[in-house]
């Protein structure tokens, strides 16, 4: 058989993903996810007395504190997989990404192990999101000056 | 190439699995199940070749002897470098040659160790594979706590160690012919359907077992393909039917036998070097022991799988080796 027929066949037998159903899960885990931010920056900035401007940070250190505390404990992995896109997503799918790999390389020691292989997932993300905020704010100086 | 053995019977099997298998429909064929994938050890690496360990002692325990009256170990897994086995063999310390066809390793083990003894070459040998579901994830996949989206042609690779005794004493079941198969490239680079990569090989090694023992496939009252999972199975039986006109029938893949696919999370169906042997050992001998199946064609398959050639857009190769069982009459 040829490779091109080879292929149509096992596409015929390849089942389809629910494209549809998985985006309302991730809209809607996404959504969530977006309330329960905005939640936690209100209650920095009006019960903390906290400036809106570092709540914010205040906020993504602690949805990455919970991300990784709940990969730690062993079912995040099966929300991500659930939720899919709604929660990997956000920053819990950076945090869940980095600490499920120290997780795995924390027995091939601290620097051979962890050291060199918590970036496994995360370091494309942190290498295309630098280059990207180079390359937008690069754009944004030359188009508005700034 | 097919080989015609006169004189070679699996006297014994030993096997160990993991937690999955222990809650899946053949949970009482097996002869010992860890509840964890630790089995107290520190890493799922030394678990793995523990599961080499276990299955292999439990099989002396079974035959009455001791590592010192086998001449020869046959030992394959998943990891690189054959990690598990390697371990386990300088443990037990017996003469070892260390095979790797990817989830083909038992029957490629088999097929050599039947043609050793059955020109008496040397008495007897073990044959063992393993593997381990996390270690298998890490060292292919991702990390186990990593939660990414899976596809439904995902395969759950099975944790487990089986081990077969070979020797010309005539008892347990016997390894008729085995039939070497060929490297097969049809072009697929989806590692997340390996059904779809393997089928070809199985295929064509079904077929040039059959041509060159001039059988028809009815010959078998069972065809077993190693792990081509729920698509692959239906991809293998129509590629069958429009490339060499072979209706399968009396057709089986162990990857949708050993778990309860409907219940446990396995996607797929089962993969991996363990799968096909921990249903053949204990449930298939089980029945072919009662003489409900007299004949049986065990085909396992493996993709020839690098993770670094995938990431150089490389297709994926696969091979199939094939063993004819037979009841002793």
């Amino acid at each position: 058989m040829e490779k091109n027929k080879y292929k149509q066949l096992v596409d015929k037998h390849t089942p389809k993903e629910n494209r549809m159903y998985n985006g309302m899960i991730a809209f809607l885990s996404g959504g969530l996810m977006g309330v329960l931010g905005q939640f936690i920056l209100q209650l920095y900035s009006y019960y903390l007395d906290i400036p809106t401007k570092e709540a914010g940070t205040y906020m993504i250190i602690t949805l990455i504190f919970i991300g990784c505390l709940l990969t730690c404990f062993g079912f995040f992995d099966k929300w991500v997989n659930f939720c899919k896109a709604g929660l990997f997503i956000p920053i819990t799918g950076f945090a869940h990404a980095m600490m499920s790999a120290a997780l795995d390389y924390k027995k091939e020691g601290l620097v051979t192990g962890i050291g060199a292989s918590m970036f496994k997932l995360a370091g494309a993300v942190i290498i295309f999101g630098v280059v990207s905020a180079y390359v937008f704010g690069l754009l944004r100086l030359i188009i508005f000056g700034g | 190439m097919t080989i015609k053995f006169d004189n070679v019977y699996i006297n014994d099997t030993g096997t160990v699995t993991g937690p999955y298998e222990k809650n899946g429909p053949l949970q009482s064929y097996f002869d010992k199940s860890y509840n964890d994938f630790y089995f107290g050890l520190k890493t799922w690496e030394q678990a793995e070749s523990k599961l080499i360990e276990d299955s292999i002692d439990i099989l002396l325990n079974k035959i009455g002897r001791t590592r010192f009256d086998i001449d020869l170990h046959i030992s394959g897994d998943l990891m690189n470098q054959l990690t598990s086995s390697n371990y386990a063999a300088s443990k037990l310390g017996i003469p070892y040659l260390g095979v790797y066809n990817a989830c083909a390793t038992s029957t490629e083990g088999l097929i050599i160790g039947s043609s050793l003894v059955d020109k008496k070459i040397i008495k007897n040998c073990v044959c063992s594979v393993s593997s381990h579901n996390n270690s298998a994830e890490k060292q292919f996949r991702y990390p186990i706590e990593y939660g990414g989206p899976k596809r439904k042609t995902t395969t759950f690779t099975t944790t487990g160690g089986a081990s077969a005794y070979l020797s010309s004493d005539k008892k347990g079941i016997r390894i008729e012919s085995g039939t070497v198969g060929s490297v097969i490239d049809m072009g697929i680079k989806d590692v997340y359907n390996m059904g779809a990569v393997m089928a070809p090989a199985a295929a064509q090694t079904i077929y040039e077992h059959l041509r060159d023992t001039k059988r028809e496939i009815d010959y078998y009252d069972l065809v077993l393909t190693g792990d081509l999972g729920i698509y692959g199975k239906k991809i293998l039986k129509e590629y069958m039917e429009t490339e060499y006109n072979i209706k399968l029938k009396n057709y089986d893949d162990t990857a949708c036998m050993i778990f309860d696919l409907d219940n446990q999370p396995v996607y797929a169906g089962a993969s991996g070097p363990a799968c096909a042997p921990l249903v053949t050992y204990g449930y298939i001998f089980n029945k072919m022991k009662k003489k409900e199946i007299t004949r049986v064609l065990l085909v396992a398959t493996g993709a020839l799988m690098s993770p670094t050639m995938v990431n150089e857009k490389m297709t994926i190769p696969s091979i199939a080796h094939a063993i004819s069982l037979e009841v002793i009459e």
